[in-house]
């Protein structure tokens, strides 16, 4: 559990984070979102003291980090940061042995680590290992940035703005894996994004952050549902909220016992993606694919979606 | 790449590429007739490289065998080559002064050059920069004339001379090089908690590597017709040869002891700059 207490850093005449407080549980993913200028990048870096606070304090599992040495704080998070920050002039595998070899794991743990964390992200270690980053597309340099973030195994992740310089397709995918990846491992994840979508379908917590203060830290559901007024209902976008709000939940919650014309849709869809069939077919109803005939209506999804105003 | 750009900078002793296209008469019709003129074009360095060590080596060694080709240079019967001591000893003597003065110059002109760079350093960049500026633009002839009373005659003050010329190059390539470590890889160095200390070992200086490379080899190169002024204050070196043909009237010795002395030069900033490549290529992390 990561605890921020009245947190401020001021840059000269500038307050960069004011006096900002917040609690990220253990093992959840928190998305810190706000314009450019905000402070998000400030707020993130004071977590693991890259900058050091004007003013409060960060305690982590109860411990503040104002009492650790840096070095030691620093190995025990795992830190990305956008255009990924390799080492040009190591391979693959040196790149994602960093920590390790800093923290001295032997020389075949940390070896059988690299190849592991290449598996996971779906490079082929006998491949890819002795690969220079000069050598890799955009989107491989991102996964092996993450994979050398994970390396140590740390207990907390810190990303800023990871998936940014990705092209919209991989960048969905380095989404699902983190994701995939952050429920295997149990990470706590902090997350810088300028991207709405992107914190709506990652995080657990949404942060929004404008000159330097916290506006409001709420689920997205939440946030969507109930924006504070002014900047982040602004943010959350008055016309496309209920699209957002639906792409959050399973159309099978939404499930009545029946039948429709047409082909079913999978199980898992989304909500979102629910009332996208039902508009292009032009229905009122679609099957859902289940053991019982099952359908979606056009009139629960529009319940749904309705935003208190 | 902005590595390429600050070694030009700093480098004006870089050959000029020649534009591919200018040699558009050499371009074969055929692609069968490419393959050797290729591979000739490609591999004529190198072998234009073991024709000048090959003939630098026959010369040192057996000087009189060299005797037709510099006599029309001499008059009155006049001896066509430098006998007095021999040319081997002169150019052991003359690199034992070129990088012993550079090697020492390299170590100073990098500790200083990493100093300034760090923020406990950073006030004293521009005294370190006057300093080493001086060391450049004063004249090595006036510092021998200086040293010379302090510390007699012989290799020392030449040392002197030349350690003091050749701090520039690698003292400014080392900030150049320092500076252009890219700003996100010392952040991802920092924020995975390396110690400042394995930030510079690890990180910065072999990313800037080449060009510091390229600063000593400038100041080799440099140093390389400098030390010929050794000899005036009688240090080993191939200036001896130049200078006696100076005293002498004798064009064969001053021709004998220039073409040694600017052959050894290329091919010593020829070796160099393959070094240079090599290590260019690992720290940009291509497959070396
Ligand atoms: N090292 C610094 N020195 C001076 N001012 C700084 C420094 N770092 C940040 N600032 C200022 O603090 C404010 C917040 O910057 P920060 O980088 O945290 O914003 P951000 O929300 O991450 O923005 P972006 O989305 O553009 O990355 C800005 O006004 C910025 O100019
Ligand atoms: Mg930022």
């Amino acid at each position: 559990m990561i605890e921020i207490d009245g947190l401020s850093r001021r840059f000269g005449d500038v307050l960069a984070v004011d006096d900002v407080s917040m609690t990220i549980e253990r093992g959840s993913i928190t998305a810190l979102v706000g314009a450019s200028g905000s402070g998000k990048s400030t707020l993130l870096r004071m977590i693991n003291r890259l900058i050091e606070p004007t003013a409060g304090t960060v305690r982590i599992d109860g411990r503040d980090t104002a009492t650790v040495p840096h070095e030691t704080l620093r190995r025990g998070m795992g830190y990305v940061i956008q255009g990924n920050g390799l080492f040009p002039h190591w391979t693959v595998a040196q790149n994602i042995a960093t920590v390790p070899r800093l923290v001295g794991w032997p020389k075949a743990r940390i070896a059988a680590r690299v190849d592991a964390l290449l598996d996971l992200f779906g490079l082929d270690p006998a491949a890819y290992r002795d690969k220079y980053p000069a050598q890799l597309s955009g989107g491989q340099q991102q996964r092996v940035g993450v994979a050398r973030a994970l390396a140590a195994e740390p207990a907390v992740m810190l990303m800023d703005e990871p998936f940014g310089a990705l092209d919209p397709i991989i960048r969905a995918q380095a989404q699902r894996d983190l994701g995939a990846i952050q429920r295997r491992l149990g990470t706590t994840i902090v997350l810088v994004t300028h991207d709405m979508e992107e914190a709506i379908r990652l995080a657990d917590r949404i942060a929004v952050m404008r000159a330097g203060r916290l506006l409001q830290d709420a689920t997205p559901a939440a946030l969507l549902a109930d924006p504070a007024p002014g900047y982040v209902a602004e943010l959350v976008g008055a016309s496309d909220r209920a699209f957002r709000l639906l792409s959050l939940r399973p159309a099978a919650e939404l499930a009545e016992p029946g039948t429709a014309d047409g082909p079913p849709l999978d199980a898992d869809v989304s909500q979102r993606e629910a009332l996208g069939a039902l508009l292009s077919r032009g229905a009122d109803a679609v099957p859902l694919a289940g053991p019982e005939p099952r359908i979606v209506t056009l009139a629960a999804l529009r319940r749904r979606a309705e935003v208190p105003s | 790449m902005r590595i390429a750009v600050d070694r030009r900078r700093v480098d004006p002793l870089r050959p000029s590429r020649v534009p591919a296209g200018a040699a558009s008469d050499a371009r074969p019709a055929d692609p069968a007739a490419a393959r050797p003129a290729g591979l000739l074009r490609r591999a004529l360095p190198a072998v234009l490289r073991l024709a000048a060590l090959a003939l630098l080596l026959a010369f040192l060694f057996m000087p009189e065998r060299f005797a037709p080709l510099f006599a029309p240079l001499t008059q009155n019967g006049a001896p066509a080559i430098y006998a007095r001591t021999s040319l081997v000893d002169l150019t052991l003597g003359h690199l034992g002064l070129v990088f012993g003065a550079t090697l020492a110059g390299g170590l100073v002109a990098l500790a200083l050059g990493i100093l300034v760079t760090r923020p406990r350093g950073a006030a004293f960049l521009p005294l370190s920069r006057t300093l080493v500026q001086i060391g450049q633009t004063f004249p090595p002839v006036a510092v021998l004339a200086l040293a010379v009373p302090a510390v007699g005659f012989g290799a020392e003050p030449t040392l002197i001379a030349l350690f003091l010329y050749g701090l520039l190059p690698i003292f400014e390539n080392t900030l150049a090089g320092l500076r252009d470590v890219p700003a996100a890889a010392i952040e991802a160095a920092r924020g995975m908690g390396m110690t400042p200390r394995q930030r510079l070992l690890r990180v910065e200086l072999p990313l800037a590597l080449p060009v510091i490379l390229a600063g000593l080899r400038l100041s080799v190169t440099i140093n390389m017709g400098t030390a010929t002024i050794g000899s005036t204050v009688a240090a080993t070196s191939l200036g001896e040869v130049i200078l006696a043909g100076l005293q002498s009237g004798n064009t064969a010795f001053i021709l004998e002891g220039a073409l040694v002395v600017a052959t050894i030069a290329v091919l010593v900033h020829d070796a160099l700059l393959i070094l240079e490549r090599r290590v260019g290529r690992r720290a940009a992390g291509a497959a070396a």
